[in-house]
């Protein structure tokens, strides 16, 4: 397998706008800084959390998971014909975990005690948080080892380059490994939350459905990335692996959404499906969005439409945003009259934490050896990959 | 008098959501629950008698200067009384007690829940197995093993305000409004209980609606107003229980059949008597587990002695190694060819 960098100017207007929303980003970070979380957010007392853990975070290391996915796939099942689609993954979950690492910096109240985490002596170890933050720290080590190879590969660096690949599948090891722990626990971080938590999410089964629906996410970020690259770049298509891989995601999404409608037959709570309030609603646009994309997946027609792959992984994106925005905050029920709607400033950091993930994402493909090379021109599905 | 009725309008407003979304009170405990902490043998906790607060709040004042925290001022007040008046809407970063307010109709009659109104204190209850001690990743939220009262440690704290999200009570505050706050809550004065003195909202109330004392003396005190007869008169003990001030002669309300925080979330070392139902002071119905127990029993039986990411390593690396090893090769005869 090779790979080159693309050969594109670094500079377009695209990327001029991405830089402009980093830079509001960065405005607005600076006054949290300055005058407190309160200055910045519409966080009170009912709602500690907004979107700045929800999104930039929970959400964030879910779109993170495509190197998660793409490494269990093809180093573990091993289907080595996806190993084009492995950098590129690797490099959106290095991207989507060092973003939410930064994310949380901006958001933990006493950032600047924030190394008490690694403290042996302060460690709590009933805290699911902790296991969250010692394993996404250590998981992002491991996708910088993972990723490794094409910055060697570009300065040259063959010796080293040798030396990883050699130690590589203890990383990738790790790097399955440690997203099965901390996707999971981000769910079982809502366990303590059964009295504030509408019985449509709240659920003992939580640690499962968000690690099943993590790794539904990774596949469709990695559909959704191959997609867009393709067809911004004018380079081959990638459908074929893609139309592949879908039989995957469809199976993954399957499981999730039967557990999910098991579970909730088995505790009886499916009548508040139909209460008509704004949980319903949106268990509603979630499942519509899951369904979506089950049967875009899954039918043979859907398939091989390149277009409805597409919106398949789109649909699945949104689907497992909102399945954990919703859990996290619209289904969560604080105790006392709190209402929250995330401010202007609030969300202009969110949006330019994505606006500089892509940024960099585009900086780096043009850089470094990521996108497989094409040097006959021929789309990547035809090539011999074994 | 200026007393904030939010906490309970949203109670009460979006009543059928919260009756749904409460889970029974006697809900079996889930299977892979550990067992709930026991209360600890000297454990310190308060009374409060809803019936006999009258709602002077001079607790919240004497919190406020016992603790060192700063005033509040409503938005909608300021302006005309800056400074003048302290009128804390709620817990926040600001205020570890408050006392807030049920209303409903006319409001013509204390301790009614129809045309009537009842007051309620709000602040941390010492649950006795804490849900912000076992979600804290730090270590700051810590349970005196003797005397039970939880208490927090902002030089561990790094902010991450879980333990303010997984409150089942919303207790614990985080102070958004500093650049460099801290999260603030009720920690029973430990600062004047360690010279003799008793936490200050105790010290302070005029008729003992705020009773401090060890946990089963307080129960036994409850216990006895429960069975004294509605209108009855009654000494109630003032400041601590067992103590020599002088009584508070009031007469027994018509109470609530239970104590809260016997068991209510696995219990609480903060206990509650009320003549309206507990839900209408904004007390939840929880089971008798605690959310603790839940969460930990589920977690210690995944990464038990770690023998399952263990295991999972082994496997994932032997998968992972056998697999790129015939990968590389590939890739080596490949560049022969292309040589």
């Amino acid at each position: 397998m090779t790979y080159a960098p693309l050969r594109r100017g670094l500079f377009t207007p695209l990327t001029l706008v991405l830089a402009v929303l980093a830079a509001i980003a960065a405005f607005y970070v600076a006054l949290r800084f300055m005058y407190g979380l309160g200055a910045v957010t519409n966080l009170n007392p009912g709602y500690p959390w907004g979107i700045w853990v929800v999104v930039d975070i929970v959400i964030g290391t879910a779109f993170g998971c495509g190197g998660f996915a793409m490494a269990l796939l093809v180093y573990i099942f091993n289907r080595g014909d996806y190993h084009p689609l492995v950098r590129p993954a690797l490099l959106g979950g290095l991207l989507g975990y060092g973003l939410a690492g930064m994310a949380v910096i901006i958001d933990l109240g006493r950032y600047w005690q924030a190394y008490n985490i690694l403290l042996p002596w302060y460690a709590q170890p009933n805290s699911v948080m902790l296991e969250v933050a010692l394993c996404v720290v250590v998981y992002i080590a491991v996708l910088v080892v993972e990723f490794s190879p094409a910055v060697f590969e570009r300065f040259g660096l063959a010796g080293l380059r040798r030396w990883a690949q050699r130690y590589m599948f203890l990383f990738v090891a790790l790097g399955v490994l440690l997203p099965c722990m901390h996707q999971s626990s981000l769910g079982s971080l809502l366990l303590v939350m059964e009295s504030q938590l509408s019985p449509l999410w709240y659920s003992l089964w939580l640690p499962v459905l968000f690690v099943v629906s993590a790794l539904a996410m990774g596949y469709a970020i990695v559909v959704f990335e191959a997609t867009v690259v393709s067809e911004a770049f004018d380079r081959p298509s990638e459908h074929r692996l893609l139309s592949r891989m879908s039989v995957v995601v469809g199976c993954i999404l399957l499981a999730f959404m039967a557990l999910r409608w098991f579970d909730l037959l088995a505790r009886g709570v499916v009548d508040l499906a139909f209460a008509g309030d704004l949980n319903a609603t949106m268990f509603w646009i979630e499942n519509a969005l899951f369904a979506f994309a089950l049967l875009a997946f899954l039918l043979p027609a859907g398939r091989a439409s390149k277009r409805t792959t597409f919106l398949a992984a789109v649909a699945l994106l949104l689907g497992g945003s909102l399945y954990r925005l919703d859990a996290y905050l619209v289904a969560y029920q604080p105790v006392g009259n709190w209402t929250y709607f995330p401010s202007v400033p609030e969300l202009m950091v969110t949006i330019g934490v994505f606006a500089f993930e892509i940024l960099l994402y585009l900086a780096l493909v043009k850089m470094l050896p990521v996108l497989a090379a094409h040097p006959s021109g021929a789309p990547a599905g035809t090539q011999p990959a074994e | 008098m200026t007393v904030s009725r939010r906490a309970f309008l949203s109670g009460m407003g979006s009543g059928a959501a919260v009756a749904a979304a409460a889970p029974a009170a006697d809900a079996a405990t889930p299977m892979l629950a550990r067992a709930n902490l026991e209360l600890p043998p000297k454990a310190l906790g308060m009374l409060y008698d809803s019936t006999i607060c009258i709602g002077c709040k001079a607790c919240v004042d004497a919190c406020k200067a016992a603790n060192g925290m700063p005033e509040e001022i409503p938005l909608a007040h300021a302006g005309w009384n800056v400074g003048q008046w302290d009128t804390a809407q709620d817990l926040s970063g600001k205020t570890i007690n408050v006392i807030k307010a049920y209303r409903h109709g006319d409001m013509s009659r204390k301790d009614r829940e129809e045309n009537g109104f009842a007051f309620m204190k709000r602040h941390c209850l010492h649950c006795v197995d804490p849900s912000c001690v076992s979600v804290c990743p730090v270590s700051a939220m810590l349970k005196d093993p003797e005397t039970g009262i939880v208490t927090h440690d902002p030089e561990a704290c790094i902010g991450c305000r879980y333990c303010v999200y997984g409150c089942p009570f919303g207790v614990p505050q985080f102070d958004l409004e500093s650049p460099f706050g801290q999260i603030n809550k009720c920690q029973m004065c430990e600062h004047l209980q360690a010279r003799g003195e008793i936490p200050a909202c105790c010290d302070v109330c005029p008729t003992g609606a705020s009773l401090f004392g060890l946990v089963e003396a307080l129960q036994a005190e409850a216990e006895l107003r429960l069975a004294a007869a509605p209108g009855s008169t009654y000494a109630f003990p003032r400041g601590e229980i067992g103590g020599d001030r002088p009584t508070y002669e009031g007469t027994i309300g018509a109470y609530q059949p239970a104590v809260y925080g016997v068991e209510d979330g696995g219990g609480t070392q903060v206990r509650y008597l009320s003549a309206v139902s507990f839900a209408k002071l904004g007390l939840p119905e929880l089971p008798s587990y605690s959310f603790a127990a839940v969460a930990e029993g589920i977690q210690h039986k995944i990464y038990k002695w770690l023998v399952a990411p263990l295991v999972g390593f082994g496997v994932l690396a032997v998968f992972a190694r056998r697999h790129m090893r015939r990968s590389s090769e590939v890739a080596e005869s490949e560049e022969g060819r292309s040589a």
